[in-house]
C-alpha cells in the first residue's frame, strides 16, 4: 500500500510528509519529522503529554491520525521559544521549578499557552480546571499552577 | 501504542460516506468522528477495523442552529462548539452544564456530540441528558432518513438502535419549557471522569405543585434510564424533603441489575442513585422556584 501525502503547517513552517493511514499525528511528529519535543504518555487521552494545538485548539496528538492533519495548522512545544529566548511560560516553569522528570512539561506548556491565548488573566481555579487533562507525577501541580499565573502576569505586563 | 493497519477514507459528503459504508462489511468498518473514544481503542488494538471511515471532512454534519422549539446539533459539532455556543447557553443551560462535565479541554475540543450518543457509554452525560430532555436522533441510511426517540435509541452497554448501514447526522434537543427547574449531578473520582453514578432531574412548578417530572439515572446500570415510579411520587404534589427522600428510595429499589465493578459495588451504586436523586430533585426545585415558576 502506498503512503499518504499530507501537507500541513507545523510551528509556522509549511511541512509535507508521507505517512501510513494508521499512524497518529504523535507518531509522525516524533518518528517521521523527528520533532521529539512532543511526548508520548498513555496513548489514550488521559495524560496530556502529547498535547499540541490544531488550528489553535488544544488536542491530544495521540488521538488523531496524521492523515487528519491535511491542510491544518499544528503548533508544538518546539515553536514556543524564539531562538535562544524562552517563552515566558518556559522561563517561569524554570524559575518556579515546575518540573522534575520533565516528560509532562511539553504538554503542560502547550496547554497553558492555549489557556493564556483565550484568557490572559485566569484565576487559579481556571488554571487548575484547564490543566485537568495534563498529568504530572512529580510536582504535585502547585508549582505548575504558580508558574502559569506568574507567566500570565508577565505577559499582561508586556502588553500594557 | 500503534493502531493495527487499516485503510482510511475521508469522503467530503454524507452520500459518499453512506456509499462506502454500503460497499463494505459493516463489521469491518469503524466510523471516526472526534475519535476521543475510538482512537484509544485503536491505539490499544481493542478495535481492529479493516476500514476507518472518517466523517470529519463532511461540512454538512457540523453546526448548531435553532429549530422550532429546540436546537439542531450536527452530529460532528464538538463539545467545544457547544461550550462556545451562545445559543445553547441561552436555550438549554442543562445541556450546557452537562457538556462542561465531560472530560477535559483536550477531549472536549475534539469529541463530538454525535460520537458520544453513538458510543452510548452508560456512564456518559449526553445520553442521560438526551433521555431526560426527550431528544430525537436523526440517522441517514440506505432507506433514507429516520428519526429515533432517545429512549428508543439507547439499548444497552455501548449499543444503540442504529442499523449497520446508518450514520447519525443530527441530534435535536428540545428547549427547556419556561419555568423548568433542572439539575445534573454525578459522583466521579475526578472532574471529567466518567460518572460512577449520575442523576438528572427536571420539573416545573404550577401554583407550587410539581409537574412535568423527569428523573434519569446514569452510570448505575446498562444505560441511562427514566425512573417513572419516582416521577409519579412527586407529580401533583408540593415539593418536600420527605417526598424527595421517598423518590430517592424508590429509585434505589427499582434500579435493575446495577453495575458491579472495580469502581463500585452494586449496593454502593444503588445507594448513590438514591442520594443523587434526592440532591438533583432538591436543586431542580430551587431552580424552578428561582425562575418564578
Amino acid at each position: 500500500m502506498s503512503k499518504r501525502h499530507v501537507t500541513t503547517t507545523i510551528d509556522g513552517e509549511g511541512r509535507e510528509f508521507l505517512c501510513e493511514d494508521w499512524q497518529t499525528l504523535l507518531d509522525v511528529l516524533r518518528d517521521v519529522l523527528m520533532k521529539t519535543g512532543t511526548k508520548e504518555g498513555c496513548g489514550t487521552g488521559d495524560c496530556g503529554a502529547c498535547s499540541v494545538l490544531l488550528d489553535g485548539r488544544l488536542v491530544c496528538s495521540c488521538l488523531m491520525l496524521a492523515a487528519e492533519a491535511e491542510g491544518r495548522v499544528i503548533e508544538t512545544v518546539e515553536g514556543m521559544a524564539e531562538g535562544d529566548r524562552l517563552h515566558p511560560l518556559q522561563q517561569h516553569f524554570l524559575q518556579e521549578a515546575a518540573l522534575q522528570c520533565g516528560i509532562c512539561t511539553p504538554g503542560f506548556l502547550v496547554a497553558a499557552r492555549a489557556l493564556l491565548a483565550q484568557n490572559p488573566d485566569p484565576s487559579e481555579r481556571e488554571v487548575r480546571f484547564w490543566l485537568a487533562g495534563n498529568l504530572c507525577r512529580c510536582t504535585g501541580y502547585d508549582k505548575i499552577v504558580r508558574a502559569v499565573l506568574a507567566a500570565a502576569a508577565e505577559m499582561r505586563g508586556a502588553e500594557a | 501504542m500503534k493502531p493495527a493497519p487499516f485503510e482510511y477514507a475521508a469522503p467530503p459528503t454524507l452520500d459518499e460516506a453512506l456509499a462506502i459504508l454500503s460497499e463494505n462489511d459493516p463489521d469491518e468498518v469503524k466510523i471516526l468522528a472526534g475519535g476521543q473514544s475510538l482512537m484509544p481503542l485503536l491505539n490499544m488494538r481493542l478495535a481492529r477495523p479493516e476500514l476507518l471511515l472518517d466523517l470529519t471532512r463532511i461540512d454538512e454534519l457540523g453546526g448548531i442552529s435553532a429549530r422550532n422549539g429546540g436546537l439542531s446539533i450536527g452530529a460532528l459539532a464538538t463539545k467545544r462548539d457547544v461550550e462556545d455556543s451562545a445559543l445553547v447557553r441561552e436555550r438549554n443551560p442543562l445541556f450546557m452544564e452537562s457538556t462542561i462535565m465531560i472530560g477535559h479541554p483536550q477531549i472536549r475540543n475534539r469529541g463530538t456530540v454525535g460520537g458520544s450518543m453513538v458510543q452510548a457509554d452508560p456512564a456518559a452525560e449526553y445520553p442521560a441528558v438526551a433521555v431526560a430532555l426527550g431528544a430525537e436522533l436523526v440517522a441517514r441510511g440506505p432507506g433514507g432518513e429516520r428519526v429515533i426517540e432517545a429512549d428508543d435509541f439507547f439499548i444497552t452497554y455501548l449499543t444503540t438502535s442504529l442499523e449497520p448501514g446508518e450514520i447519525l447526522t443530527e441530534v435535536r434537543i428540545p428547549d427547556l419549557a419556561a419555568g423548568t427547574g433542572w439539575s445534573i449531578q454525578e459522583l466521579a473520582r475526578r472532574h471529567g471522569d466518567f460518572a460512577i453514578v449520575g442523576a438528572v432531574a427536571m420539573l416545573r412548578l404550577e401554583s407550587g405543585i410539581c409537574v412535568d417530572l423527569r428523573v434519569v439515572i446514569f452510570g448505575a446500570s446498562d444505560r441511562a434510564r427514566r425512573h417513572s415510579e419516582a416521577e409519579a411520587l412527586l407529580a401533583g404534589e408540593r415539593p418536600s424533603a420527605a417526598l424527595f427522600d421517598a423518590a430517592g428510595r424508590a429509585v434505589g429499589q427499582s434500579l435493575e441489575d446495577p453495575t458491579d465493578d472495580v469502581h463500585a459495588s452494586a449496593e454502593y451504586r444503588r445507594d448513590l442513585a438514591r442520594v443523587l436523586c434526592v440532591r438533583t430533585l432538591t436543586e431542580a426545585v430551587e431552580r424552578a422556584e428561582g425562575s418564578g415558576g
